[in-house]
């Protein structure tokens, strides 16, 4: 059950992705890429990771794709219906970037075959969810071993907020 | 079912690699960086499954750098449309020799 579940949201998360990025317009685009953020949010949930799904529908698909929208909707780019595909000798040279990191991908998962079943990892997480909650199996390691990490995302959220309102403002209007 | 994941993770990467290399719309362009990043993400859950909640936290983080990344981003876009008038990332050649 598991299983079928699991190809189920694989297959439509890999045929909205498809449709992210042949897609006419960028509304569509945006529209696709929706859907794979929550078909992905369904493979976290089979994988045991029940508050990073949560957060991936929040944040993802909640938060960052409605700043898209905005400034798709702000730049007026709803009607640009055209393909715009680059054609010619580039894609030549992008189709052998992507065959050298699909043949790359290929030998690191040969090499991956032994470990198909959860190990130690998914057993300690269990025995941590059932002591502290979901929550709090990703809230105590992150404010006690990666609290440094941590606070310095917190630091470059802010760099990210001053350099966004700054590159964002009309500059001739003080 | 950590191969398949691991699989599904690579499909999305490529796909996003692709989408970033031939479509010229800057938009669309970051949108498909957000599905390489998520494609990363998948990798670390599954990980997560044989190595401890390290790989989840770390979802975390690139979630963070992510929301970053998309404000700043988004922000260069408007700014750069300013001038322009368009997203079209074949008609930035200042730069291109």
């Amino acid at each position: 059950m598991t299983t079928v579940l699991f190809y189920a949201f694989a297959a439509i998360a890999i045929a909205a992705a498809i449709g992210v990025v042949v897609a006419r317009s960028p509304v569509g685009s945006l529209l696709f890429m929706t859907v794979t953020l929550f078909a992905i949010s369904g493979t976290f949930v089979l994988l045991e990771a029940h508050f990073l799904a949560a957060v991936q529908v929040i944040v993802y698909a909640g938060a960052i794709m409605v700043l898209f929208l905005f400034v798709i909707m702000l730049l007026n780019l709803g009607h640009e219906a055209q393909r715009d595909l680059k054609w010619g000798a580039f894609s030549i040279v992008s189709a052998a970037v992507v065959g050298g990191i699909v043949g790359l991908m290929a030998l690191q998962l040969r090499g991956s075959e032994g470990m198909g079943a959860p190990g130690a990892g998914a057993q300690a997480i269990a025995v941590a969810s059932r002591e502290y909650g979901v929550v709090g199996a990703i809230a105590r390691p992150l404010y006690t071993t990666y609290v440094v990490p941590f606070e310095i995302t917190g630091i470059l959220l802010l760099v990210a907020i001053v350099g966004a309102i700054v590159l964002a403002k009309r500059s001739g209007a003080s | 079912m950590i191969t398949e994941a691991l699989g599904l993770s690579a499909i999305l990467f490529v796909i996003g690699t692709f989408g970033v290399l031939v479509r010229r719309n800057a938009i669309i362009m970051f949108l498909c960086i957000e599905l390489q990043l998520n494609a990363v993400n998948v990798a670390f859950v599954a990980f997560s499954n044989v190595f401890g909640i390290e790989g989840q936290l770390f979802v975390f983080f690139v979630m963070t750098v992510a929301a970053a990344e998309a404000a700043v981003g988004l922000a260069i876009i408007i700014s750069i449309f300013r001038h322009y008038e368009t997203v079209d990332v074949s008609s930035f050649n200042l730069l291109k020799w």
